[in-house]
């Protein structure tokens, strides 16, 4: 089995009195993928902040290998406008790159054109792409990866997930996929972690290249690239965000 | 012999004016990337407390304003993250209470003869050479550490989470660029006083951001204009007799403005010409 990168324990993380994420605990090895679903404010991005060192855990324990790169790719970064920034500039930001290492992966991004533009006069989409594109360069052990499909079209999520898988094989790096979708998630994942400030269940995603009825509705391609994710919670939320087994 | 001494002062003021620009022109692009302008407010308005406090405890007064200044900036560092109150509230509420709580206790120290008018105003015409030597000295150091935390001060703008993720340190820098702000608050009093510290700050960066494209160039640009306005506000303010640290100040506004016809003017042909 290959090496741990990062793993939480029974991890919480408590804000004004309210428990974000509670009772976490979850490892990811070298090459592995892992998909974190959960509703909104079911405390994904907490998760991925925890594991990238930004929030300390308030009760249980973080550990992450000795010198470890982590790419870290937030669901929003805005640059203030006043901050003068090209992208060219922005992907030397904390150490300095080759220009042709630097070229190399912007045009994997198919952000290469915008090489000397303000950063601020990109597109959305452009923009996110550019800092994946940054992660990518610092060659990440461990890839964090914030709802990196949002606001991505169907066809943009399948590139995106091939583009994943393809990075995973070829850095051999841990990924942790934040996900927004909570029945589809990208079929090559390890492993499903589903949480709803705790982990409601977790497991391996069901493949669907061979439901018929959902080949005939999204193609071929689709099938391979998405996988379902079938839950089977024993308990329920209650609205004061206690827990009640069924 | 009165010619000699005109001129000895008014190079001692270019001297030092020119020096705390160059030092101002990064610092000030961090404030107003990082939205501190305000916040810059409130440490400037604390200077006068450090001042009341140096007097009485008889230390030096760049001592007194440095300290209260930076303790200060660790008071809004703690109370922004737990206060329900907003960000410009809490700021709102110390800048002008230790500003008030300044004024009141120079003015209790009936036997200290204080100008108050140098602290508010600056009296830059006034600086020593041993002052100078100060500012230069520390004005190094400030620069030294500057250049070399340069990539981390960026990194903690663009993104804290990336930085932290990057081993950037956010944390441990802010407070570093706190510390070097606290310490350029309390030169700033000298030059153009406690009421206008922040303008130096931030309009010969506001300026330098229309014509810059990283930050390095805005940094640059900063402290370049920054020393023209200097070097023209105390020129006017010799030659018509006007206050230097406001001469000063209406001379980097000027610039400013000049940069916005300027960068309006370029664009505008830019588009024709395509």
């Amino acid at each position: 089995m290959n090496p741990v990168l990062a793993s939480l324990k029974s991890v919480g993380v408590i804000r004004n009195g309210r428990w974000l994420i509670q009772g976490i605990s979850l490892s990811i090895r070298k090459g592995e993928i892992i998909s974190l679903i959960g509703p909104n404010g079911s405390g994904k991005t907490t998760v991925a902040r925890v594991l990238s060192g930004s929030i300390a855990p308030d009760s249980g324990s973080v550990s992450r290998a000795d010198g470890i790169r982590i790419g870290y790719v937030p669901q929003r970064l805005v640059i203030d406008s006043t901050l003068p920034m090209t992208v060219r500039r922005l992907m030397n930001m904390n150490e300095k790159f080759d220009t042709a290492e630097i070229e190399q992966v912007l045009d994997e991004m198919k952000v290469l054109k915008s090489a000397d533009q303000p950063v601020q006069e990109l597109s959305g989409g452009e923009f996110q792409r550019v800092i994946f594109a940054r992660a990518l360069l610092r060659k990440p052990d461990l890839l964090l990866l914030d709802e990196p499909s949002q606001g991505l079209d169907f066809r943009g999520e399948i590139k995106l997930y091939n583009q994943i898988v393809d990075i995973r094989d070829r850095l051999n790096c841990g990924i942790l996929l934040v996900c927004h979708n909570l029945h589809m998630v990208m079929a090559k994942t390890d492993s499903v972690i589903c949480i709803n400030s705790h982990i409601c269940c977790a497991g391996t995603p069901v493949n669907v290249v061979n439901d018929e009825a959902f080949e005939d509705l999204f193609g071929p391609e689709a099938a391979r690239s998405h996988a379902l994710y079938r839950h089977q919670h024993d308990h329920t939320h209650l609205p004061d965000g206690s827990v009640r087994s069924v | 012999m009165t010619i000699e001494i005109f001129d000895d002062f008014v190079s001692r003021a270019l001297i030092a004016g020119v020096g705390f620009a160059i030092i101002a022109g990064p610092l000030g692009c961090l404030v107003v990337w990082q939205r501190l302008a305000y916040f810059g407010d409130s440490m400037a308005h604390s200077a006068l407390l450090g001042v009341a406090l140096a007097l009485v405890f008889d230390f030096n007064i760049l001592i007194g304003v440095f300290t209260v200044c930076f303790l200060v900036a660790l008071i809004v560092g703690r109370i922004g993250e737990k206060s329900t109150l907003s960000g410009d509230s809490t700021l709102g509420v110390l800048s002008h209470s230790t500003l008030a709580l300044g004024l009141v206790l120079v003015s209790l120290m009936y036997w200290i003869r204080v100008d108050l008018l140098h602290f508010l105003f600056g009296n830059i015409l006034a600086v020593s050479w041993s002052e100078i030597l100060t500012l230069y000295g520390c004005g190094a150091v400030i620069m030294f550490v500057l250049i070399r935390r340069w990539n981390n001060m960026i990194s903690l703008t663009v993104n804290e989470q990336i930085a932290t993720a990057e081993n950037m340190q956010p944390v441990k820098n802010r407070f570093l660029m706190m510390v070097l702000l606290a310490a350029i608050v309390a030169f700033a009093m000298k030059i153009v006083g406690i009421i206008l510290t922040v303008s130096l700050l931030i309009i010969p960066a506001a300026a330098a951001r229309q014509f810059a494209k990283t930050p390095e160039q805005m940094a640059v640009l900063a402290s370049v204009f920054g020393a023209i306005a200097v070097i023209l506000g105390l020129t006017l303010s010799v030659e018509f007799d006007t206050p230097p640290g406001p001469s000063i100040v209406v001379n980097a506004s000027g610039i400013f403005i000049i940069g916005i016809i300027a960068t309006t003017i370029m664009r505008k042909r830019k588009k024709w010409s395509s």
